[in-house]
């Protein structure tokens, strides 16, 4: 980019990182059984993306463009309702 | 000037008058450390603010780094920010510097110039400035305490113009400007008010729209915010002008980024910047009364270096005699004798340059000094790659 | 006078920070960041040290930061936010802008060691922010090296294990005690593990006129040699081996969060980090003896000082 196109100051808005697609960082991936998650937000509150998307009228949803697979959901989801699945 | 005027005079200190000059334009955050020769600024702004007569937010911080870096975060919010150091000070805000004018915040600094230690000695010379002169920061210097108070000022403007957004420095000579007391003439409060309007930057910390501010760059971009600020520069030399010409509407008053004495028709011209300049013209002018031909070009606008202006003045001369009151260890010659030879090349002029080295440590120059100096440049032996030291015991 | 919190389904959906910032898998400090923000009004305002967490959200072109956010070097974050607080009152003061809550993120690095004169001066000013340390105990961002803030005995790419040396051999530095002595209205520890109480204290720390410090564990699954996955865990235990007392200091009386009665084994901390490894090998009993001394003295202290200091009457800071 020329220096005219650049951000004066290299200021940058906000919550821009969100285009960067992080699937790519995983080794394995959450797996939620919709049938054992309670949707008590415990995995939501814990994860460091966020990639834990709380949806109005239907339980929690991993957004797998920004997972990067720590599995700490898995970990301390409280039925064991995530399991974290080796990418294909 | 369009108006006659009358002005409150005043006596005033350098320092003081910067205090004054930080009053009227009604600044909202003064973040600033002690330290000689600079504290009478803070000291002056305490008693306004004791007495109701300055409004903005005086944080007394606990060093120049944080004073640097308080002015950044406050600067950062839109609001307009000063603050004033000298010597160790400056060199400890060194870095923070760089990170004011990378991050294109108009703060304006007063600079009472202070040798840098060591060994520690309280009095001036230029090297703390100058040892920061690429910093990113507009640099200008004046030679008497009116001056200092008239730049103070301007600066606001200068560094706040959305083709600017660089942060600013006003230098003067450490007790010999900072302390003695002058004669100023003091503008009125509306005029200067009216003169500055308020800071309206582009971009500031606002939950309205949140921005990230001082986000990494990496070598694909570093090169080209680094371009933005020399455009910058480059567009402060032409701003410098106008707002000069705005302030001589209401002041009368008007310096340039030059001063030009008597170099149309000199043989041998000094460049000086500071209050040495004033005591080379006075040089100049008893050797001029005596049948010799003498000139004297001030350097008033250092960072952007006005290039074509120096050339210009410097084009009639036989020889030119550089002053630095820095000395650059190292160094074939000192700062300004580095760019006024960059300068005369770049022009394809071969003009020789004689570059003293004076008034180190706040050795004091008089006006037989200045004469010596003007005779010494009539030996062609004076003129070679190394450095004059002028004054220089043993 | 705060809103307490209640359960996670109150919070508010936003997401104060945004997913794509390059943070490791499983860091803490992103948990750090993201249970204070979600717990802090929506119109805070960040300052951010140099470090781990500066670096990795905020890059030209990709910033995760739904808030105005500022950072500028890595000693100076105190000293930024006591710049932005002052910018801000000036403003309002002139009908120019409002004052915003102000929070500033510094690691370890940033905040025991080369940011620490900052804090101290921002603190005796007086000025109105919430600066949240969040502890990954050793300069991460450049590659594990030790901080002030690293306990003793830890591996460090500075402080190494080896024949003649057993990790780091000086005490963890006792952040919170330096800003206690500071008589701010209020300083907490906190841990991402118990989100209730941490998020309580963000609350209660963001209602005082004053400032306002909360010391955070991070657990780093890179410098301290774990599997990302544990990170919560981690915290987890560091609290529950009393290892990391998660209290209160309000107007200098101190008072234990939460309480814990049976406390699990410090080894049980220590031995799941690869960097606490070699303290298990025999010939270095004697520093794995002072650690835990140093571990067990740090809780006594707070027992203390919280027996001592119950709050007297008349001395509740301002809300």
């Amino acid at each position: 980019m020329s220096w005219k196109e650049l951000e004066e100051a290299a200021v940058v808005k906000g919550g821009t990182s969100a285009s960067y697609i992080v699937s790519g960082w995983r080794v394995k991936r959450p797996v939620i059984d919709e049938a054992k998650c309670t949707n008590c937000l415990i995995c939501w509150i814990y994860c460091p993306e966020p990639a834990i998307v709380r949806r109005e009228g239907a339980k929690v949803a991993i957004d797998y463009d920004h997972c990067k697979g720590c599995g700490i959901c898995e970990t301390e989801c409280p039925p064991k309702a995530i399991s974290m699945v080796r990418e294909p | 000037m369009t108006q006659t005027q009358t002005f409150a005079v005043a006596a005033l200190q350098g320092d003081e008058a910067v205090a004054e000059a930080v009053r009227q334009c009604d600044v909202d955050v003064v973040a600033a450390y002690p330290i000689t020769p600079q504290t009478i600024i803070v000291e002056k702004l305490a008693e306004f603010v004791a007495d109701g007569k300055f409004k903005g937010e005086f944080m007394p911080v606990e060093s120049e780094h944080s004073a640097m870096s308080a002015c950044v975060g406050a600067a950062a919010t839109g609001a307009r920010v000063f603050t004033a150091t000298s010597s160790q000070g400056l060199a400890y805000m060194h870095e923070m510097l760089y990170n004011a004018s990378g991050m294109r915040l108009p703060i304006v600094m007063a600079v009472a110039n202070r040798a840098l230690s060591a060994p520690l000695v309280l009095n001036a010379d230029h090297g703390d400035m100058m040892g920061s002169r690429d910093s990113g920061w507009i640099q200008v210097y004046a030679e008497n305490v009116e001056e200092v108070y008239d730049r103070t000022i301007q600066l606001f403007k200068l560094s706040e113009d959305p083709r600017v957004m660089l942060p600013s420095t006003i230098s003067f000579e450490g007790f010999i400007i900072s302390h003695d007391k002058e004669r100023v003439r003091l503008l009125d409060d509306g005029a200067v008010k009216n003169f500055l309007g308020r800071p309206a930057p582009k971009h500031r910390l606002d939950p309205k729209e949140p921005l990230t501010f001082g986000a990494i760059a990496n070598p694909d971009n570093y090169f080209e915010f680094k371009m933005q600020q020399a455009e910058a520069m480059k567009n402060a030399l032409k701003v410098f002008g106008e707002v000069e010409e705005g302030f001589e509407t209401f002041s009368g008053r008007r310096y340039g980024a030059v001063d030009s004495y008597n170099t149309e028709d000199a043989d041998r011209i000094v460049v000086a910047n500071g209050c040495s300049a004033g005591t080379m013209r006075a040089a100049a002018k008893a050797l001029n009364a005596g049948g010799e031909k003498v000139g004297v070009l001030t350097i008033r606008l250092y960072r952007p270096f006005p290039t074509e202006e120096v050339v210009t003045g410097l084009r009639r001369a036989k020889a030119v005699i550089t002053m630095d009151r820095s000395f650059s260890l190292g160094a074939p010659s000192g700062p300004i004798s580095e760019d006024v030879k960059s300068a005369l090349k770049g022009a394809g002029l071969g003009t020789p340059v004689m570059s003293v080295v004076y008034g180190i440590g706040g050795r004091d120059l008089s006006v037989d000094d200045g004469k010596k100096i003007f005779d010494m440049a009539k030996d062609e032996s004076s003129f070679g790659p190394m450095q004059v030291l002028y004054g220089v015991k043993g | 006078m705060y809103q307490q919190v209640k359960g996670l389904k109150e919070l508010p959906t936003e997401e104060p920070l945004a997913p794509g910032h390059r943070l490791c898998p499983g860091c803490g400090a992103s948990i750090v960041v993201r249970q204070i923000l979600l717990a802090a009004p929506d119109d805070t305002v960040v300052v951010n040290a140099t470090g781990c967490l500066e670096v990795s959200t905020a890059l030209y072109g990709y910033s995760a930061w739904n808030r105005p956010w500022i950072h500028s070097a890595f000693e100076n974050a105190a000293a930024v936010a006591s710049g932005v607080e002052a910018g801000f009152k000036a403003l309002a003061r002139r009908g120019e802008g409002q004052e915003h809550p102000i929070i500033v993120f510094g690691g370890d690095g940033g905040t025991y060691d080369i940011g620490i004169q900052a804090l101290s001066g921002a603190m005796e000013r007086g000025h109105r922010f919430l600066y949240v340390c969040y502890d990954n105990e050793a300069y991460m961002n450049t590659g594990i090296q030790r901080s002030g803030g690293t306990p003793r005995g830890a591996w460090t790419t500075t402080t190494q294990a080896g024949s003649a040396r057993a990790g780091k051999t000086e005490a963890k530095k006792d952040l919170m005690s330096i800003v206690v002595a500071h008589h701010v209205p209020y300083a907490a520890t906190a841990s991402i593990s118990h989100w209730r109480d941490l998020m309580n204290k963000v609350r209660k720390a963001l209602s005082v006129d004053g400032p306002t410090f909360l010391h955070v564990m991070a657990p780093c699954m890179r410098g301290w040699r774990f599997d990302g996955s544990k990170t919560i865990r981690m915290s987890r235990l560091a609290v529950e081996t009393r290892l990391f007392p998660l209290y209160e200091v309000e107007g200098g009386a101190y008072r234990i969060t939460v309480p814990v009665p049976s406390p699990k084994p410090v080894e049980e901390f220590l031995k799941s980090q690869g960097r606490y490894s070699h303290l298990f090998l025999p010939q270095n009993i004697e520093e794995l003896e002072a650690v835990k001394r140093d571990i067990e003295a740090n809780y006594a202290h707070i027992v203390r000082m919280s027996q001592f200091t119950a709050q007297p009457p008349g001395n509740a800071p301002k809300e």
